[in-house]
């Protein structure tokens, strides 16, 4: 990213040998603040990992050590053995895909229509759907959960990822910046060919949207996959946890088994890591676009 | 609102305005489309936001088992909320300190490490990158990490203070550290609003510091006078999103605490939860869905209104990558 490599450190003037060597000082010192800052960052995650892959006796050991003895990587299957981490893997992974279609389906056409088409009352709904984003969840926790009920909808899946078709006010905002950054003449252009507003939407606008999409994509994924609250208040049975169910499960009958806990908790965690490392540049883009953390 | 004012959307069909008066067939063709197209939403705001908006103030004033039909009680549920439970202004006051602390702690700490990061530093992408990685993890298995980083005989937090000789406490088990703990886990995110401040900085004008320099100005000067105000408003946007999500918090409460000990660490959410969901007393939970809501929205507006004096508009800066 370009950006970021802007210089705006004024040249170094030789002859002032005073100031230099102030500067080289203060460069030593920032970066010896920014390296510690990013060890102490890593060292909970180095922590989780190499308790994942100790032996139960050594996860007890005083003085702790920093890398494992022998490294007991088949905690990783052993796991898989105690609970059933692969169907919580499906469970979890179905919800996510539903709701990533879902979400970003609607995101980019109800931002298509707040961005390039003229209604009645546009932009009146727009600013109450940027109203809706700052309303707490909590307020309608209870009253969707009644409706979920009323509808038989209570333990499945549908909950969970039937509202993301209806579209998330954050996602719709994001999109809706990024359409109206295309310049109009492309979509004037194909009208004029005699292209149908939803296929201006869908064949020309759409694909230019891929770096939003993706944001959208990442953020969704990633809250989805993480979600803790929706499923312990609508799922049920224990055949229907997703992975933060089958987590807090696990730890009921393991609780000192810190390896197994630690190896379950990176198995959780490393699609994200992985999305991370792959999808980083998407991820910043969309969080300095919207100024939010998604 | 302020998300017009950081971010003013640009005006979108401006370009189709002389297009409505020759062809008015289009033009309501148009219409039926857009409506057609913003329809899932449009649908999903009365479905799933305002209507439960709504119902959720109508059950504040009743007394709702969800086995029997709610039953009408006035304003008790806020009577009984005000005056006679000391769980709701406990939880009340474990969230705000929660708040209150955490908040300015990364917002400050997020913005310190920007600055270093924008001082043209080598590895600056990978620096970035470690910085921002925790912030994308949440959830229970982040609780879990952290329950055994503050573990009190075999963590991780304990062992490194026991090098510079410091006893830590039990973390998670006192009720005078359990909360502290909390908000230091809570500065792990530091790297989501280390981003965009990045990205804020990045924004301001380099003439503005030369200039700055040639008056004869300190670097402390330049930073009070140039780069506060001019990520000011960054700053109001990540206040405002932090004391919504701040106020909201859960998982932690419930994963690594249970609310304890002795209710130290009661999230007002887990409060609610529990309430709605264990005690299925409906009825109160949405009276303490309500006073949440119009908590976070008293904040909200106090911040707002402040920000007149302390945020700067230029018009110029946009924390756009």
């Amino acid at each position: 990213m370009s950006t970021f490599t802007a210089s705006r450190a004024p040249g170094v003037r030789p002859r002032n040998l005073r100031r230099l060597a102030a500067r080289v000082l203060e460069k030593a010192l920032i970066y010896f603040l920014l390296l510690a800052g990013a060890v102490i960052i890593m060292i909970p995650l180095w922590w989780m990992i190499t308790t994942s892959i100790k032996h139960p006796k050594e996860v007890f050991a005083f003085p702790p050590t920093l890398w494992p003895e022998v490294a007991l990587w088949r905690n990783y299957l052993e796991i898989f053995e105690k609970a059933p981490f692969g169907l919580y893997i499906f469970n979890t992974s179905y919800v996510v895909f539903m709701d990533l279609v879902g979400t970003v389906l609607t995101a980019s056409m109800v931002g298509y229509a707040f961005a390039r088409l003229r209604w009645r009352g546009r932009d009146i709904f727009f600013v109450i759907t940027l109203a809706t984003m700052m309303l707490p969840g909590a307020v309608t926790m209870i009253p969707r959960y009644l409706i979920f009920k009323e509808m038989q909808w209570l333990d499945s899946f549908r909950p969970l990822w039937v509202p993301a078709f209806f579209g998330y006010p954050f996602f719709i905002f994001l999109m809706r910046q990024f359409y109206a950054t295309i310049p109009h003449e492309l979509d004037s252009a194909a009208r004029i060919d005699g292209a149908s507003e939803f296929g201006v939407w869908w064949r020309i606008l759409a694909p230019l949207t891929k770096p939003a999409l993706a944001a959208c994509g990442i953020f969704t994924f990633n809250a989805t996959w993480n979600d803790f609250l929706g499923p312990l208040i609508y799922l049920t049975s224990s055949s229907k946890r997703t992975l933060a169910l089958g987590l807090l499960a696990f730890r009921g009958p393991h609780r000192t088994d810190w390896h197994y806990l630690m190896a379950s908790s990176v198995i959780a965690m490393l699609p994200v890591i992985i999305i991370f490392f792959f999808a980083q540049k998407y991820f910043i883009q969309g969080v300095t676009f919207t100024g939010v953390k998604g | 609102m302020t998300v017009t004012t950081t971010q003013p959307p640009a005006e979108a069909a401006g370009a189709s305005q002389p297009r409505r008066h020759r062809m008015s067939r289009l033009a309501r063709r148009e219409e039926i489309v857009g409506y057609l197209m913003a329809g899932p939403w449009l649908l999903g705001m009365v479905w799933f936001i305002f209507g439960p908006f709504g119902a959720a103030a109508w059950l504040s004033f009743t007394d709702y088992d969800i086995l029997t039909a709610p039953t009408w009680i006035g304003i008790e549920n806020f009577d009984v909320m005000l005056t006679e439970d000391p769980l709701f202004w406990k939880s009340l006051s474990v969230t705000t300190i929660y708040a209150v602390v955490s908040i300015p702690l990364q917002i400050g700490l997020g913005l310190f490490l920007a600055i270093l990061l924008n001082t043209s530093i080598r590895g600056l992408a990978w620096l970035r990158t470690v910085y921002y990685l925790p912030a994308v993890l949440s959830g229970i298995a982040v609780s879990f990490l952290w329950i055994w980083v503050f573990s009190a005989d075999w963590g991780v937090l304990n062992f490194l203070l026991s090098k510079i000789g410091i006893p830590g406490p039990n973390w998670l088990t006192s009720e005078d550290w359990a909360l502290t703990a909390l908000i230091i886990m809570s500065l792990w995110g530091v790297g989501a609003g280390l981003v965009i401040y990045l990205a804020g900085l990045q924004g301001v004008p380099t003439e503005l510091y030369e200039a700055a320099e040639i008056d004869g100005a300190t670097r402390i000067r330049a930073f009070f006078n140039i780069t506060l105000p001019m990520v000011s408003p960054v700053i109001l946007f990540q206040l405002i999103m932090g004391i919504i999500s701040a106020l909201q918090v859960f998982t932690q409460g419930y994963v690594m605490t249970a609310g304890g000990p002795n209710n130290s660490t009661l999230f007002f959410i887990l409060y609610l939860y529990r309430n709605a969901f264990r005690f299925l007393k409906m009825g109160y939970a949405s009276a303490l869905a309500w006073a949440i809501f119009v908590y976070i929205l008293l904040l909200t507006l106090l911040v707002l209104r402040s920000s007149r004096a302390w945020v700067f508009y230029s018009g110029e800066i946009r924390g756009r990558a």
